[in-house]
């Protein structure tokens, strides 16, 4: 389909080189080199909200509900934390070394990585495998600019920003209670970032997966696939451990890097580097690696799935 | 008598024929499900390793393992994926119609279309089940008693018909509100939480335990589990076995009304 774009733009130039430009139907040249990003994403996060905003009953149901099973998660926790309290020799309470508000953290984490996924990547890549399956995706590849880019930002499901300010509630609930903890500037600059990072690679992740839909003709079960992979990033990676646990933690720390998404930012801001925990820091360079490794393996299953693509219209 | 018969047989042959159509994803998506379990058992791995005492509300890690596992045949019984949603849909669009119009019951055709949909699953689920239970099968005491098996075999049965009528009412409310899926959504979210599909109930605190125990819910994931585990006391197992029997009433009363009631007031708009 590349060619089709290439072939758009010869049959433009010439009308541009014939000093015709002010023809009604010349087109600069400069429309089909490098349209402003920015800008175009800006007019599909705008074309969203006003969507969203027109049904706001909707919205507003999203919003509850999203934020609704998020509570109903850290209730979970609540409630173990509270067992093992009960239950426990009286020693701290704790899960593979994180404490109740610890593992809060851990949970807006989660929270904050999961809502930026689902506003800006979860609608794109649902309507993916529905472009390839109607043929709408020869529309898509049609348009002067990056596809990946196009069917990547498409949309902007405003209401899941809802969890955004939860997840930043529950920080600033649970930082202050985290025992014999000292914050410095450098860490309110770090876990930004790596939430940014960790975004980035369920993105990298999830557009994958995705693409194999254009393979597939249709990937119903994507979705499910998706919730079952990410299931894996939502605990510390400190549960695996032991002749299965260890291996899998590898697997998905260095083969597919789920496990650093949530756990370098959360472990940033709830337990500090320090002298005796090198390995962490180890870890957080690993991440900036992982989050280009992702991003740029995804760029090049998405090439060549596009390659197979087909189109599916009349 | 016998023409009625082969009514409803031609209907089950034909979900199981329509369900047998897409059997590779089936398999697929069926050992796909087990993949959380690995998380909890590490999960709970960690927990236990923090009690120290070995034991919490009574639950060894083992056996939370094995209540997880045993839950997800709970729920093989008892989910109804898109039953309720689908009711509400046929209200909606308009397709409800069409059992104002033939001689078939649109419960009994549910009922028989859901029956057929649940054997093919069970048919090809058993593959996948067999073999984590097999792998699995360290984290189990052992067998229970006859009567404990027993009632748990009867409280699958029950579960699968409680599963039934309860999601088919909430169907049928799409009679009265036009859109269900938010109010599926609460059942859902109720239905995770106190179902004892996230957790075994034991766990809740005690005035919330009380009032959980109360609900039907507990019926659709916690009880066969805790059966097979023999953590229901001999003296409550066969009472809670009545009261199950008893909401699976309830709900086929409440069903057959709400249809009656809906068939009422429908005024089928739309071609």
């Amino acid at each position: 389909m590349r060619n089709a774009e290439g072939g758009m733009r010869k049959e433009a130039e010439p009308t541009v080189a014939a000093g015709d430009s002010h023809s009604a139907f010349s087109i600069h040249p400069s429309a089909f080199h490098s349209p402003s990003y920015f800008a175009v994403f800006w007019m599909f996060a705008r074309n969203s909200l006003i969507r969203d905003m027109t049904f706001r009953a909707n919205f507003l149901i999203e919003a509850v509900s999203s934020a609704t099973w998020a509570l109903m998660n850290l209730g979970f926790y609540t409630l173990l934390y509270d067992l093992m309290v009960r239950d426990g020799s009286g020693g701290p309470a704790q899960i593979a070394g994180w404490g109740k508000f610890q593992f809060f953290v851990f949970i807006a984490t989660t929270m904050l990585v999961n809502s930026l996924v689902q506003a800006f990547f979860m609608p794109n890549a649902e309507e993916l495998s529905e472009l390839t399956r109607t043929g709408g995706l020869d529309f898509a590849l049609l348009k002067p600019i990056d596809t990946q880019f196009l069917v990547s930002l498409q949309k902007v499901s405003w209401s899941s920003f809802g969890n955004l300010f939860l997840a930043i509630g529950l920080l600033a609930y649970s930082l202050p209670r985290i025992e014999g903890l000292t914050l410095s500037p450098l860490q309110f600059i770090l876990y930004p970032l790596y939430v940014l990072l960790g975004t980035l690679i369920l993105y990298s992740i999830m557009i994958s997966l995705a693409a194999t839909s254009i393979w597939l003709g249709r990937n119903q079960s994507l979705y499910d696939f998706w919730f079952y992979l990410t299931n894996f990033s939502r605990y510390p990676m400190e549960i695996y451990e032991g002749p299965y646990g260890t291996p899998l933690r590898r697997l998905f720390t260095f083969v597919i890097p789920i496990l650093v998404v949530i756990n370098v930012p959360a472990a940033i801001l709830a337990k500090p580097f320090s002298a005796n925990n090198s390995y962490r820091l180890y870890l957080a360079v690993f991440a900036i690696v992982a989050t280009f490794a992702s991003l740029a393996a995804s760029r090049w299953i998405f090439q060549r799935a596009l390659l197979s693509y087909r189109s599916a219209s009349s | 008598m016998l023409a009625r018969a082969a009514i409803w047989w031609s209907i089950l042959e034909m979900c199981i024929a329509e369900r047998l159509a897409y059997r590779g994803d089936f398999v697929l998506g069926t050992t796909m499900r087990f993949l959380p379990i690995v998380t909890q058992i590490f999960l709970w791995t960690a927990v236990f390793a923090s009690a120290g005492s070995g034991k919490m509300v009574g639950f060894t890690r083992n056996d939370i393992v094995a209540y997880y596992l045993l839950t997800m045949i709970a729920r093989a019984f008892t989910s109804m994926p898109s039953l309720a949603g689908g009711v509400a849909r046929q209200i909606r669009d308009g397709e409800i119609k069409k059992f104002f119009i033939q001689p078939i019951d649109l419960i009994g055709f549910l009922l028989i279309a859901r029956i057929g949909h649940k054997l093919v699953y069970y048919g090809v689920a058993i593959g996948p089940f067999a073999l984590v239970f097999f792998l699995c099968r360290g984290y189990f005491p052992g067998w229970p008693p006859a009567e404990y098996f027993a009632a748990f075999l009867l409280s699958l049965v029950l579960g699968f018909l409680l599963g039934f009528f309860l999601e088919a009412s909430l169907g049928l409310m799409g009679f009265w509100i036009l859109e269900v899926s938010s109010l599926l959504f609460v059942y859902m979210l109720f239905n995770f939480f106190f179902s004892g599909h996230m957790f075994p109930l034991e766990v809740l605190p005690d005035p919330w335990r009380t009032w959980v125990g109360w609900l039907p819910l507990k019926y659709l994931a916690y009880f066969p589990a805790a059966v097979f585990l023999e953590k229901i006391p001999h003296d409550q197992l066969w009472r809670d076995v009545l009261i199950l029997a008893a909401w699976v009433v309830f709900f086929m009363i409440l069903c057959r009304r709400l249809m009656h009631a809906g068939f009422r007031r429908y005024s089928g708009y739309g071609g």
